[in-house]
């Protein structure tokens, strides 16, 4: 009896937030479950009786479209040259921010930090003085050491380089926070012990610190992995997709289709088969993680 | 005490702005009794015609217009988007390809009963093909606003060392400066196609040999019949014969391609005029120029009827405001003078008799061309299909398909694209 009127009050309690998931989460998310199935398209947005189910066929297409192959292959280079990039990086401004030598740690820290809590707009006018072929920083540099005008953002084959490297310069700072409190999560211990064994700075990293962040590490590599996948903003904002689809990723193909051509039922297919590709990965990730900490 | 003392400040403050707001809004509301039209205009337009805007209210006191920017990488969705929650503006620009899609969405006013009331405007003022891409069935569905096509620009000196003291006029005159250049190394190539991104010049070439490119109502895609198959084979030709670059992703700017005699003609539209004086190096400003299309059979040979018009939203509620806004931006002196702020050229062929034009000597070409421009088959799928005869044609020049096999396919890719236009029509019976 008492548990009853606990578990209802618990209920009431909850409400607000449930109702909000369902109204904001479950329903949208079966709508678009639903509309994938559909052929939803500008016809059926002047008269909603122009849409039809049509089964799979949203996602046999898709698997036939080379624009969706072009998208993907364009994703995971992001992904797997970006991912690693960005986590090397955080890894790498956390140990000197963790130095002893250094100081005004908090200014360091702040400043590192920035370009996550700007807004992607500002930064990406900024990014675009900096790639500019003529009158860009980066190519005034690149000259100095006698390397030739590249087009970043006109050229297929520099375009998405341009975006991995604005968007690790925009991204790092978070990862390296988050890196920064497992560091300092490492008994100092540990290190004056491996000193007295005499051990040298680089095996204290390998044997030290680099196994006791295992598990920061593979948080961040799956937050990072599902953020990267979901690549939008840079492109949008710096390229539209473009040169030649060079920079195309998923989630803009999937904005194209949905709202500027007005496919929505292929564009829902379209988001159901990148939830998928984020769910496999990332349950593998946990799963190893979990075996890793049973050992 | 203290804080007792910040909570009254705080009351007061809040008090006090929102005191203050609320006369900021009563006074916006005072300020503009007037009936106010919405406009969006898109990019460079959107930017200029706000500068035309003051005069026309000056004229019309009882207007005001409020002109909306919206970058044109965004026009399509936010058209659409604005449709779909039932909040497009009064008047809005609409890139004339884009007309079908929002006609059958039932989103614009037939302008035809405005038109025969207004006596002042008559469709015969503006070029007869730009003025077809507005009408649909029996409706109006725009005015007209700025007008587009496609020419051909070439290198005079290049041309001439060719023999060719003016641009070719048919095919086989286009085909002989190709092959002269060529083979007298005048420069690489004798005629730039920029075949893996665009449809222009296949397209053209087809409706130049008389393809109706859909049939059946456009319920079916006609690009295996005879029409479109002869034109493609002269296409191939300019490949297979080394007349045209076939690996074109290495000529990235077409200014410094044509400035290094990597070719010696392309196809373009009037936007390239301003880009021409930009990029060109100055010892070759005055060896290029402008040129109808080559036809099968002389020039000037159809060309693309593009370029943008003035559209109303049937559901607003300043229509009659609205009329008045387009009747005053399609005035012949209001076009040169928005000729004068964005480059956009007039719709109005009268306009084109100003000396601020005549002073062009790049726009005669293109006076003449948009006398003979066609309309693309006016369904709302056009883009899409555009893209496939982009795909498919590139495949010919790479010589990976043959001429019929490509049209073959392109057919069947049409035609599935067209599957729920069919379907529609049945459902409609």
């Amino acid at each position: 009896m008492r548990n009853n009127a606990a578990a209802r009050s618990a209920f009431l309690f909850l409400l607000p937030a449930l109702s909000a998931i369902g109204v904001f989460f479950i329903i949208p998310v079966v709508g678009a479950l639903i509309l994938s199935f559909t052929d939803f398209d500008i016809y059926a947005l002047a008269n909603w009786s122009n849409a039809r189910f049509v089964g799979a066929k949203n996602y046999t297409d898709l698997l036939a479209d080379p624009l969706f192959w072009k998208a993907l292959r364009n994703t995971l280079y992001f992904l797997l040259v970006g991912g690693p990039l960005s986590i090397a990086v955080s890894l790498a401004t956390a140990l000197l921010l963790q130095a002893r030598l250094v100081r005004w740690k908090g200014v360091f820290r702040t400043a590192l930090f920035a370009p996550v809590v700007t807004t992607l707009v500002a930064v990406a006018i900024v990014w675009r003085f900096v790639y500019h072929p003529r009158f860009g920083v980066l190519n005034y540099v690149l000259s100095l050491a006698g390397i030739g005008p590249v087009d970043w953002l006109g050229d297929p084959d520099w375009a998405m380089p341009a975006i991995i490297l604005l968007a690790v310069w925009k991204n790092f700072g978070y990862n390296m926070i988050i890196f920064i409190a497992g560091l300092q999560n490492i008994p100092q211990e540990l290190y004056e012990a491996a000193k007295i064994d005499g051990a040298g700075r680089w095996q204290q990293f390998t044997a030290i610190t680099i196994p006791m962040l295992a598990p920061t590490t593979l948080f961040i590599s799956i937050i990072t992995m599902i953020g990267y996948l979901q690549l939008f903003a840079e492109p949008y904002v710096m390229t539209q997709g473009g040169p030649l689809n060079s920079t195309l990723s998923l989630v803009l193909m999937m904005y194209e289709q949905g709202f500027r051509w007005w496919n929505m039922g292929y564009s829902a297919a379209l988001a159901f088969i990148l939830f998928g590709l984020i769910l496999i990965p990332s349950l593998v990730q946990a799963r190893i993680g979990r075996s890793a900490g049973r050992v | 005490m203290s804080s007792n003392v910040a909570r009254r400040t705080c009351l007061v403050a809040a008090a006090a702005l929102g005191t203050v707001l609320s006369a900021v809004l009563l006074a916006g509301c005072n300020a503009h009794p007037k009936p106010e039209v919405v406009f969006w205009a898109f990019g460079v337009e959107g930017e200029q015609v706000a500068k035309l805007v003051p005069e026309f209210e000056r004229r019309n006191p009882g207007i005001r217009v409020r002109v909306q920017m919206i970058p044109w990488n965004a026009a399509h969705e936010k058209l659409l988007t604005a449709y779909a929650s039932n909040s497009l503006p009064d008047l809005f620009q609409l890139g004339n390809t884009w007309i079908p899609e929002f006609h059958m969405l039932g989103a614009l006013e037939d302008l035809y009963p405005m038109l025969h009331a207004s006596g002042s405007l008559h469709d015969s003022d503006f070029f007869g093909g730009i003025w077809d891409t507005n009408v649909i069935d029996t409706a109006l569905c725009g005015i007209p606003w700025y007008v587009d096509t496609k020419v051909l620009f070439y290198r005079k000196d290049l041309l001439a060392a060719a023999g060719f003291p003016r641009a070719p006029a048919t095919w086989d005159e286009w085909f002989e400066v190709c092959r002269r250049i060529v083979r007298q190394r005048i420069a690489e190539y004798g005629v730039f196609f920029s075949v893996n991104n665009e449809w222009v010049p296949q397209v053209l070439m087809g409706i130049q040999k008389g393809s109706p490119l859909l049939k059946d109502q456009n319920m079916y895609g006609d690009f295996s019949g005879p029409e479109f198959r002869s034109a493609m084979r002269t296409f191939r030709e300019f490949f297979v014969q080394g007349l045209a670059p076939v690996r074109t992703g290495q000529i990235v700017n077409i200014y410094q391609g044509i400035a290094q005699k990597s070719f010696a003609m392309f196809i373009s539209g009037p936007w390239s005029i301003s880009e021409f004086r930009k990029r060109m190096p100055p010892d070759l400003q005055d060896q290029w120029m402008t040129a109808p299309l080559p036809g099968p059979e002389g020039a000037p040979g159809l060309s693309l009827a593009g370029g943008s018009s003035l559209v109303m939203c049937s559901s607003s509620q300043r229509k009659e405001e609205a009329w008045k806004l387009v009747k005053y931006l399609a005035e012949p002196e209001v076009q040169i003078g928005f000729y004068g702020l964005s480059g956009d050229l007039p719709s109005r062929v009268g306009a084109w008799k100003s000396p601020v034009l005549a002073r062009n000597q790049y726009a005669g070409a293109i006076l003449e061309q948009l006398q003979h421009v066609v309309a693309t088959p006016k369904i709302p799928e056009w883009e899409q299909i555009a893209q496939k005869v982009r795909a498919l044609t590139e495949l010919i020049t790479m010589e990976k398909m043959t001429v019929d096999e490509a049209t073959t396919e392109l057919d069947r890719a049409v035609d599935l694209i067209l599957e729920k236009r069919r379907w529609m029509a049945r459902h409609a019976e």
